[in-house]
């Protein structure tokens, strides 16, 4: 599933999209200088049938509802990680700009979960050191399965995070966890199932084929083991760190009226660090203090008919209501006038 | 005259699976010569036009382009010299929008802004297709996708133009728009196809390949008047050459 | 969606993008940015905060009267890919139930609030997206991001996915009509047989690959893929940019509805 705009705090939104984009630079540095010309054209063509491949839906067994090819696990596997982010990452941006599946924001989320996983996790650590040199079929079909599941719930889980981390969800973390997962489990085995098919029925028909275009990209593409652990052990720490301070302190990215309303008593007064400067930046920059709280001064709002009740007012005051129908009237006005405009302008 | 000559000598290849696709080859074409290849499936024209622009190199004997030998290293300057069409323009349209199709050719040719310019305009112009300048492949018809497709080869100038199969997927209107463009060229042409009444309007002279070796090389009037040889290679007159009785 | 559907849908946007409207005219990066402070601005407000959110929708209105987009057409999209939002959203009033306000009379729960406000962030966001594309044709955002720092490898193959997008879903198409003309029901469409459409599809694709890659080697490519320098930023390009990051700026600092909804409320008395 892909994350949405509407669910992601800016800060969650833009952690993952600075984490994306070092992945893509580093991935593109390392493809532009070692892969064969006709890689490009290749890369770009394998996106298309990526597509492609997805409208052809089946009828899974057992349930009767149709699934398709996401199509990680089977980049990677024939265009090898570095290529294969950077291809999935080009089919999650026309997913989000045509088909509008997941946010712009959200698309450095998205191109994490679906793409980061497979390519730079488990191809190198379990799909390669399980598959060895074999091409028995069996064999690619168990290991394809295990790799599409560990590849899709990681995905999912991150999905999770991402929302909770995000705090616009009420729901809680164990059960998106219950709810995400198994759903995934599922997805995973029938995307394993149909990567290890087609894989299979490549090396039947043209079995030279998946050799030569790993010819197109030098072995030195490949991802160290070494490599990947050090980096992810160093990203759990940093993440852990830094996304737990968010999620303590700021559950809503920057604004933390969340605080009160929860009942958590006073606010932390004490903190240091980055959450103090980014508090302080906060209080100065926002022009009227936020609602939730204490009112700041002589910013008390016209409350007529509202009792005051705890925490959020959230602009549910009537001066709200009544402005917010003032605003869509005259939006609608605008628009409306525009076209008539266009129209008299077409007929002259 | 030494330049705009493609010459096969004795030309041997062998495909990586064995198949022998062409065996000993040759021929002569000077400049300003029209020449249309034809032969049945299999015989091995496609191969031959593979090594025209140095896709493909001989096992064994000599093509030269102009003055140069086909090597590995004189291939780039070849390409510069020989312009080929194929048969589906979707695989060589492969840029977002016409112009950008037809100034590949002269970018990559190390021209500046001001002459890339010039040539796409030019080429447009010849094939009648300024008006598409900027609208994207996938949004063109078919006759209009093979316009452009000549047009991005022709931008680059080259000395002599290769076609493979150019009106299979024409309409009727836009095969007739073809052959009047492609008389009006002054590049040495060389047309593959199994459309003979278009090699009888296009080209002076007609080689037939059958089996990888060349049959036949002459005048196209005298060739494809030959009705026997004609079937032998799975060919027949063309159209316009049988006397179709109406009822 | 069926297959046609989709297809045609994309198909349609990708007519709609290269209309010539003044805004489409608009600089592509300009176009990306404006959205990218759009889409951060609407989100960075806090979960319970919906009046604020409205007089963001001056610009998908904006965007789409005069660059000449039908209003059904966005909706339609907004509306078809909405269940995920609400699916997980929905949760939220039954999980969170506090009253927070009361409008005439009636107890509204902090959950409904926040609810609200996704449905609201949802449609502005997803719009903003369409919109994007709709106003700036695919090509256009490819340079943009090129021009913006992408690396230009990514951007390259990003132009040769799309390039052959509707290419290869016209074979993919082909080859379903193909499967469901003989497939009688349920029967044909199991995994086995689809599994051998789609290495079909793939073997088709690398020969095209192929064929593409003797194309370009026939042109003259010798590895990169050279471009016309591109325009520079236009006095409209600019003012477009200021007016939008003033105008975002104002709508997520202060607090506009209310100010407009105590004004009304003042000459009403």
């Amino acid at each position: 599933m892909h994350m949405a705009d509407a669910l992601l705090s800016p800060a969650v939104g833009t952690t993952f999209w600075a984490g994306t984009a070092a992945v893509s630079c580093y991935a593109s540095q390392k493809l532009k200088k070692q892969i064969d010309d006709k890689m490009v054209p290749l890369m770009g063509v394998l996106g298309a049938f990526i597509f492609a491949a997805q409208m052809i839906n089946f009828t899974i067994p057992g349930t009767g509802s149709s699934g398709h090819l996401g199509g990680g696990m089977i980049l990677t596997i024939i265009l090898g990680p570095y290529a294969a982010f950077l291809v999935m990452a080009s089919v999650l941006t026309v997913q989000a700009l045509f088909f509008a599946d997941g946010g712009l924001l959200a698309l450095g989320c998205n191109i994490w979960n679906l793409g980061f996983y497979p390519c730079f996790l488990v191809y190198p650590l379990i799909y390669k050191p399980l598959i060895g040199n074999s091409q028995s079929p069996g064999r690619i079909i168990a290991v394809s399965i295990v790799s599409a599941i560990t590849a899709l719930q990681l995905g999912a889980f991150s999905v999770v995070m991402e929302t909770f981390l995000s705090g616009k969800s009420e729901l809680p973390f164990s059960t998106f966890v219950l709810m995400m997962q198994p759903i995934h489990l599922a997805i995973g085995i029938v995307e394993g199932f149909v990567t290890a098919g087609v894989i299979n029925y490549v090396h039947s028909a043209r079995p030279e084929l998946l050799d030569s275009i790993a010819l197109s990209r030098p072995l030195a593409a490949e991802v160290s083991l070494k490599k990947i652990l050090i980096t992810f052990a160093v990203l759990i720490v940093i993440t852990g760190g830094a996304l737990s301070w968010f999620a303590s302190t700021n559950p809503d990215g920057l604004e933390w009226s969340i605080e009160k309303v929860t009942g958590k008593g006073e606010l932390p007064e004490q903190e240091h660090g980055v959450v103090a400067v980014l508090k302080g930046f906060q209080e100065k920059t926002a022009f009227l203090p936020d609602y939730g709280f204490k009112p700041a001064g002589n910013e008390a709002k016209k409350e007529e008919a509202t009792p005051s009740w705890p925490g959020i007012e959230a602009g549910t005051s009537v001066a709200g209501i009544v402005g917010a129908a003032i605003v869509l009237c005259t939006i609608m006005l605008i628009g409306l006038g525009i076209r008539v405009f266009r129209r008299r302008q077409d007929e002259r | 005259m030494s330049h705009h000559l493609v010459e096969f000598k004795n030309v041997f290849f062998r495909y990586p699976d064995g198949t022998e696709a062409l065996k000993g080859i040759s021929f002569r074409i000077t400049h300003g010569e029209s020449v249309g290849i034809v032969g049945a499936n299999g015989a091995g024209k496609s191969t031959l036009l593979l090594h025209m622009n140095g896709y493909l190199m001989p096992t064994s004997g000599t093509v030269t382009i102009s003055d140069l030998s086909l090597t590995k290293k004189t291939r780039q300057d070849i390409r510069r010299k020989v312009g080929i069409v194929f048969q589906n323009p979707d695989d060589q349209l492969f840029m977002p929008t016409v112009f950008d199709d037809v100034a590949f050719g002269p970018l990559n040719l190390g021209m500046d802004e001001t002459h890339v310019r010039e040539r796409v305009h030019e080429a447009l112009r010849l094939v009648n297709s300024l008006d598409l300048c900027n609208k994207p492949p996938h949004h063109l018809s078919g006759g209009q996708k093979s316009a452009v497709a000549i047009a991005a080869v022709i931008s680059m100038e080259p000395d002599i133009l290769v076609m493979d199969e150019p009106a299979a997927n024409l309409d009727p209107k836009s095969r007739r728009s073809l052959i009047t463009l492609l008389k009006t060229f002054a590049h040495s042409k060389i047309v593959a196809s199994h459309d003979l009444d278009l090699i009888l309007d296009v080209c002076q002279r007609c080689i037939v390949i059958k089996d990888g070796a060349v049959v036949a090389d002459g005048p196209a009037d005298e060739i494809l008047a030959n009705k026997i040889l004609l079937e032998e290679n799975n060919l027949e007159l063309p159209l316009s050459r049988q006397n179709i009785k109406t009822p | 969606m069926t297959f046609d559907e989709k297809y045609f849908n994309i198909g349609h946007l990708d007519r709609i993008s290269y209309q010539d409207t003044c805004v489409h005219r608009l600089d592509p990066r300009v176009k990306v940015i404006a959205t990218m402070l759009f889409l951060i601005t609407v989100v960075s407000f806090p979960k319970y905060e919906v009046v604020a959110l409205f007089p963001f929708f001056l610009f998908p209105v904006l965007l789409m009267t005069i660059g000449e987009i039908p209003i059904l057409f966005i909706v339609k999209k907004v509306l078809l890919v909405s269940p995920f939002a609400v699916f997980i959203g929905i949760f939220n009033p039954f999980l969170d139930t506090r009253t927070a306000a009361v409008i005439a009379g009636i107890p509204v729960s902090a959950g409904w609030i926040s609810f609200v406000a996704i449905m609201l962030k949802f449609s502005l966001t997803i719009s903003a997206a369409i919109l994007l594309i709709a106003t700036t044709s695919f090509p256009g955002v490819c340079h943009a991001l090129r021009q913006l720092g992408f690396p230009s490898l990514f951007t390259a193959q990003l132009l040769f996915l799309y390039r052959y997008l509707f290419v290869l879903m016209e074979e993919s198409m082909r080859i379903i009509r193909a499967r469901d003309m003989r497939s009688f029901g349920k029967r044909g469409t199991g995994v086995k047989v689809v599994v051998r459409l789609i290495g079909i599809l793939f073997l088709r694709t690398v020969d095209r690959a192929e064929r593409i890659y003797y194309a370009m080697l026939s042109r003259g490519f010798q590895g990169d893929i050279l471009s016309l320098k591109q325009s520079h930023l236009r006095t409209s390009d600019l003012a477009f940019m200021a007016v939008t990051i003033a105008l975002l700026t104002v709508f997520r600092f202060f607090r506009v509805t209310e100010q407009i909804g105590s004004f009304a409320q003042e000459l009403l008395r």
